[in-house]
């Protein structure tokens, strides 16, 4: 026990001497949360819009008055020739082209009926998803707008009955729980310090002991009577320790420049981080048994940690990825990490709602360690 | 055990070695050795580079698990209680292997707690240890920030700090000016004359003469083991170095 005293207490000294280590463990997790949640937002605002009216009627500007007031769209381009709207998609000045076609008013009080066409720019599939979803909207709420006043206008006193069909039509209400403004922000924060946390602690651990190879003072530690144990301990525990400082600094600026809510148990999230960081802890040891210098090892890191990254739900939705990445993100630790930050910190989720959670992230922290401390003894 | 301990100090043998062999792959780094160090000599181990010095020097210090074979190191089998044998030797490895990021004082402190030794002998061994070397005003210093030469004589006090009954020397001086190696080699003489046994590998065939015994290896085997004196005579050679270059490259 002693022993492993002396070994933290030399692992503190270096790390608080070393002058790219603590920049690291304090500025990157205020600088990774401060741009990634700012950057990183699904929401898309301002599309560029063309606007192809051939039909010039009150409805259809009304239609045109209602894409420009959403918020969502700029109106760029407004001509009657369809080939002049193409050719500013082409050359990206526009990102979806709404087309009214001529007697599109004649039509909807006519026929109660009416199309127009839209064109989305799908090089960015994302962008065009989802401007085609904010327009269907508009156009789906103009619609039952102008059903309403039309049919209201036309029916009143003669048909009594039909005026209430259309005022009895389903009315969809959304509310968004947990999340009321939908921002994204709100959103992206507790994910982003979950993903940091993983990464720094994977990284440096890894790091450190390869650097203690390469410096051959591992080889000294080994004449010692220094058990492998000891030495594993030794230095774990100061990364342990410093995962939860890291989550305390990425916590404080959360709540400090993002607000973010905190409904969760506090003690929760030190508690579950604390039984989390071993899962990172151990694969940056298991890395550094296979990598004989730190660029190996930075790079057998980066390979896993860009996979955990980019499946662990933080960006995409881990429900839209097929069955079988779901069932690969089992061994992506940092899956768990991020929907425990959002269960708790978003909705408030006690120890109970995320037991499951909890014993997967144990259980894995076990398995992993237990290979990192076999492959090391299978290497020394 | 004990039967073992007790022949060994009989024949005042601190190590022995009966066909250690170490084998990687197809590579036979070490050919079936077998030799004694006796208590309190200097022993040096020469060889060329690649000759397997290196490797029956890490079996002897718990590194490597030998094939086959056996290892006694201060009266405990190397291959069955490895943990006994770290206790009772010193190592200083041809890469300097102090921590550079920390102070004279705090490696020392390091080495000294993780041999067990309490507080107050850390304390009183840093001053001594300071004192000798004449490094107090460097005590607060980066190790990192010395020159080569101190570094070395200061890791070697370090490997001393637990008082170790053998210290493994591997090409301790190995990069060092005449007037440290010079210096480093007092040391050395120093340990000896408190009983300490020193095992050197070294390059240097001058320093070879400051052994009392010396063993050469050549391509995995001991070819030779004599006092420097007697191989000199046995070669026909005027010095080490003729009577290495008749053995390692058969001239």
């Amino acid at each position: 026990m002693r022993t492993i005293l002396f070994l933290v207490q030399k692992e503190f000294l270096q790390i608080f001497r070393n002058r790219t280590m603590l920049p690291m463990l304090l500025i990157m997790p205020v600088v990774q949360t401060l741009l990634l949640s700012f950057a990183a937002n699904y929401e898309i605002k301002n599309l560029a819009l063309a606007v192809v009216d051939h039909d010039l009627s009150p409805a259809s500007r009304q239609l045109t008055a209602k894409f420009s007031a959403s918020g969502y769209f700029k109106v760029k381009n407004t001509s009657f020739d369809a080939k002049e709207a193409d050719d500013a998609m082409a050359n990206d000045r526009v990102d979806l082209i709404l087309e009214i076609p001529a007697q599109f008013e004649r039509d909807l009080v006519r026929e109660k009926e009416a199309s127009v066409s839209l064109t989305a720019n799908a090089i960015n599939a994302t962008k065009a998803g989802l401007g085609m979803g904010y327009a269907q909207n508009i156009v789906r709420d103009y619609n039952t707008d102008f059903a309403r006043s039309k049919v209201a206008l036309a029916a009143a006193g003669t048909n009594p009955a039909a005026a209430n069909r259309v005022q009895a039509a389903v009315d969809v209400v959304y509310s968004n729980w947990y999340n009321p403004h939908l921002d994204y922000k709100t959103f992206m924060v507790p994910g982003i310090l979950g993903e940091i946390v993983s990464l720094i602690i994977c990284f440096l651990t890894a790091l450190n002991i390869v650097r203690e190879r390469e410096l051959g003072t591992i080889e000294q530690l080994n004449v010692t009577p220094v058990q492998k144990w000891q030495f594993i301990l030794g230095k774990l525990l100061p990364f342990w320790l410093l995962s939860l400082l890291v989550m305390t600094v990425g916590l404080t600026v959360g709540k400090i420049v993002f607000d973010i809510p905190m409904l969760g148990n506090l003690g929760l999230v030190f508690g579950y981080t604390a039984a989390f960081t071993p899962c990172m802890l151990g694969l940056g040891f298991l890395i550094s048994n296979f990598a004989d210098s730190q660029q190996q090892a930075m790079f057998t890191a980066w390979f896993f940690l860009l996979i955990f990254i980019l499946m662990c739900g933080l960006f995409t939705p881990v429900e839209s990825m097929p069955e079988w990445a779901q069932v690969l993100n089992y061994l992506n630790p940092v899956h768990y990490f991020v929907a425990f930050m959002r269960l708790v910190l978003l909705k408030g989720a006690d120890f109970h709602d995320i037991q499951t959670n909890f014993f997967s992230v144990v259980t894995y922290a076990v398995a992993v360690n237990g290979l990192a401390v076999w492959t090391y003894k299978k290497r020394v | 055990m004990t039967n073992v301990k007790n022949t060994i100090t009989m024949n005042n043998n601190i190590i022995s070695t009966d066909h250690l062999t170490k084998i990687f792959g197809k590579f036979t780094a070490v050919n079936a050795i077998s030799f004694e160090v006796r208590k309190g000599e200097i022993f040096g181990f020469l060889g060329a580079n690649g000759a397997g010095k290196t490797t029956a020097l890490k079996m002897l210090t718990g590194l490597l698990m030998p094939t086959s074979g056996v290892a006694t190191v201060a009266g405990y089998d190397v291959r069955k209680n490895p943990d006994q044998v770290k206790r009772r030797i010193g190592y200083m490895s041809q890469k300097f292997s102090l921590y550079e990021d920390l102070t004279v004082r705090e490696n020392i402190r390091l080495f000294g707690g993780i041999y067990g030794l309490k507080m107050t002998e850390i304390r009183s061994k840093t001053t001594d240890l300071l004192q000798k070397l004449q490094l107090e005003p460097e005590a607060d210093k980066l190790v990192g920030s010395l020159p080569l030469g101190w570094k070395q004589k200061l890791a070697f006090s370090v490997a001393l700090l637990h008082d170790p009954q053998i210290v493994f020397l591997d090409e301790p001086t190995s990069g060092v000016d005449p007037i440290t190696r010079r210096q480093f080699w007092e040391l050395i003489y120093e340990a000896a004359a408190e009983g300490v046994t020193l095992m050197v590998t070294t390059h240097y065939m001058d320093e070879a003469e400051y052994c009392d015994r010396v063993s050469i290896m050549v391509d995995g085997k001991i070819e030779a083991l004599d006092t420097p004196r007697a191989m000199k005579a046995g070669f026909q050679a005027t010095d080490m170095d003729e009577v290495f270059r008749k053995l390692a490259r058969g001239e």
